[in-house]
């Protein structure tokens, strides 16, 4: 029982762990969408952020210098999709597919001309990653059965980005639902000539909106890089920008829910890692690739309206145009 | 405030504005290459000689091109459909499915031109299938298909490293790929075709698929403006509303445009696994399905444009693994940065340049107005 306890603990350990990334980049993702501007570029931006991050830091020996500097490069990317599909009206699924093979490719490219280690950067010291905190009173609750051990396992013992990721989203929930910036952007969503009726900018709002996204996928970003690794590899992100958009529709656009659906594929992932292929009691040998691939199945049948309905905001992936 | 799109030349539409685009994109690529430290004029140049050098390079271009002509005119029809199909990738994979189906169990039976047209059966089956989920969901259900496409490419990704390893390996073999095909399953090569212009081809991949492709793009000329299913396809994707209007079934459009793009996307599959590696590999498809939609956008879904296109990524393809050689700086990796800008200009700024254009074809038409009422001709 003791045993069976200990692996669940270390089990949901690496699930946060494994769920800050798609947490992060899933709230990015929310603010765009809400605002109107569907962003299947989140894989990119996520995976620029983490090679700025992993470069700034090596070079500046500072994690918040490279949390800083994914920032930076995560809006510029999110300013691009913002020219490309608010002022310019270009299709947006096809602005963010552009975003993620710049990021792809430009990442390795760089990589490879600055620090010559294969589209690596060079692996970030110790001092210079954002390393895990321990929480008051960690030792002293360690010998409480259950309780205790929860706290100091599970609770404590992780990096400051974790519990910033997980205030974001009461955060996010705040600022969409109670102040008048999110109720325009929630409208703007919806019904954009109705802001526009009301004498506000409806690019501006979303110009707002996608920098909020570049800052979240940015701090993503410099997550993989900076505190689940020790600086940048190529590729980093393997697919998590689509698994937090799958989140995203998970959780029908909101905060709190967005927070659960990345720890349920957050979970599967981690159960994954741990089986490795190992069988499971009652149900039997699951092959791997099959858990692999489950976040994307359970969205597609979430998407299919087989449990319940995912309705995207109303004005998403059409431009505004003003008059006419 | 906005300046709505007034017509513009035929000529200006379909040739000025998408030269404009790719010369920014490939200016900003040349930035890169700057940004890198290298000269992007001599990269270019290598990349040309790479490309166009020699007849073994020539030959490995086509290669290239060939899977590229598939994915892009997949993209397209789907395009034509209002449908933006990014699931070519995976629907390619799973043509490999349907490929090594006909080939694992025919090889030994039939010669290659019995198996060819199988193969492409096959293939095309395979991929019209994996695109059926995605396309019935979004016709029936309304799930959005940009979603659901990117979801089945990673659905079918982890499908075909199962069946890789745990199925379609032979015992005792490491490498998770499937036996070698007997000759029944290898396709002729067409390098004779480069040789009869006196080069000399060593060994290249460059196979008979390509006519295959080339097959594909005039079909694709025809269904989309010399049938009636075409003009379906093409009023649904210009006005949901008016198709509806007419009588056009919506859900049996969406259905068989997807179909035809997940077949079209699927046959780029014979072209690696029975073309050149002669058996089904993992990750095969290297990102052919994704270049589709460059090509696409580049070609602007018409076939006449899509196969140059198609060339030149194959020439991007093959004269970047030459450029990677000569200057260790830039890897491969630079395609996808090509890919990537081309994608954005070409695709989501394809209007940046356009209200520029036509401020200065307006002064045009105004000057000639003015000249033309001085003398007494209006």
């Amino acid at each position: 029982m003791t045993e069976f306890f200990a692996t669940l603990v270390t089990v949901l350990d690496s699930t946060i762990r494994l769920s800050i990334p798609l947490l992060l980049a899933c709230l990015a993702g929310l603010y765009s969408e809400r605002a109107g501007i569907f962003d299947i570029g989140l894989e990119g931006k996520m995976l620029a952020g983490a090679f700025a991050a992993g470069a700034a830091a090596f070079v500046t020996g500072s994690a918040w210098a490279g949390l800083g500097m994914a920032i930076v490069v995560a809006v510029g990317l999110a300013l691009v999709h913002g020219c490309a599909s608010i002022t310019h009206r270009g299709n947006q699924i096809v602005s963010g597919v552009a975003i993620n093979f710049i990021a792809a490719g430009s990442t390795i490219i760089l990589g490879q001309a600055w620090f010559a280690q294969g589209g690596r950067t060079p692996s970030v010291a110790a001092d210079a990653r954002f390393n895990a905190i321990e929480l008051p009173g960690t030792a002293a609750m360690r010998d409480v059965p259950i309780l205790g051990q929860l706290y100091s396992e599970l609770l404590s013992g992780h990096s400051i980005l974790v519990y910033l990721a997980f205030l974001s989203v009461p955060f996010t929930w705040w600022v969409l639902y109670r102040t008048r910036f999110g109720l325009r952007l929630r409208a703007v969503g919806e019904n954009p000539a109705a802001v526009d009726t009301a004498g506000i900018s409806v690019p501006w709002l979303r110009y707002r909106a996608v920098i909020c996204t570049g800052i979240l996928s940015g701090a993503a970003g410099a997550y993989l890089a900076l505190a689940m690794n020790a600086g940048f590899v190529k590729d980093m992100t393997a697919g998590r920008g689509y698994i937090a958009l799958a989140a995203l529709i998970f959780a029908k656009w909101r905060p709190v829910p967005a927070m659960f659906a990345c720890l349920l594929f957050g979970f599967l992932d981690a159960l994954s890692i741990r089986l490795q292929g190992a069988p499971l009691p009652i149900i039997g040998r699951v092959p791997v690739q099959l858990m692999q691939a489950l976040p994307y199945i359970l969205t597609v049948i979430l998407l299919a309206g087989f449990i319940g309905k995912a309705i995207p905001p109303r004005a998403g992936g059409v431009p505004y145009v003003k008059e006419r | 405030m906005s300046v709505p799109y007034a017509k513009l030349p035929r000529w200006v539409d379909y040739g000025l504005i998408p030269l404009i685009n790719l010369i920014v994109a490939f200016a900003v690529a040349g930035l890169v290459v700057l940004l890198v430290g290298e000269s992007p004029l001599r990269a270019a140049a290598i990349m040309v000689e790479g490309a166009f050098g020699r007849g073994q390079n020539i030959a490995y271009t086509l290669f290239y091109a060939t899977s590229f002509i598939f994915t892009g005119l997949a993209v397209a029809v789907a395009f034509h459909g209002g449908l933006f199909n990014i699931g070519g990738e995976g629907q390619a994979y799973v043509g490999g499915l349907g490929v090594v189906l006909v080939a694992l169990n025919l090889d030994g039976v039939f010669p290659w031109w019995v198996n060819f047209p199988l193969a492409v059966i096959g293939a095309g089956l395979a991929g019209a299938l994996w695109a059926l989920i995605p396309a019935y969901l979004q016709a029936k259900r309304g799930s959005h298909i940009v979603i659901t496409t990117i979801m089945f490419n990673f659905i079918a990704a982890s499908l075909m490293v199962y069946l890789l390893v745990d199925v379609l390996k032979p015992l005792g073999q490491m490498a998770p790929q499937t036996r070698a095909f007997a000759e029944g399953a290898q396709l002729p090569k067409l390098n004779w075709i480069i040789e009869l212009f006196g080069a000399r081809i060593r060994s290249a991949p460059f196979n008979i698929s390509f006519l295959l492709a080339l097959l594909a793009a005039f079909g694709v000329w025809v269904l989309i403006w010399r049938t009636k299913l075409g003009y379906e396809i093409r009023t649904q994707g210009h006005s949901p509303k008016a198709a509806r209007y007419a009588g056009i079934g919506e859900a049996r459009i969406i259905i068989i445009t997807m179909m035809i793009s997940g077949a079209l996307a699927g046959m780029m599959a014979l072209n690696p696994v029975m073309g050149a590696q002669n058996r089904l590999q993992l990750d095969f498809v290297t990102g052919a399905g994704f270049v589709g939609i460059a090509v696409a956008l580049m070609g602007r879904s018409h076939p006449v444009g899509i196969v140059p296109a198609a060339i030149l990524f194959g020439m991007l393809y093959q004269g970047g693994a030459e450029i990677a050689f000569e200057m260790p700086a830039i890897s491969r990796d630079m395609i996808v940065v090509i890919q990537g800008l081309v994608i954005l200009f070409a695709g989501a700024l394809e209007h940046m340049f356009r209200p520029a254009i036509q401020t200065f074809f307006a002064s045009l038409g105004a000057g000639k107005r003015v000249t033309a009422a001085r003398e007494g001709r209006v």
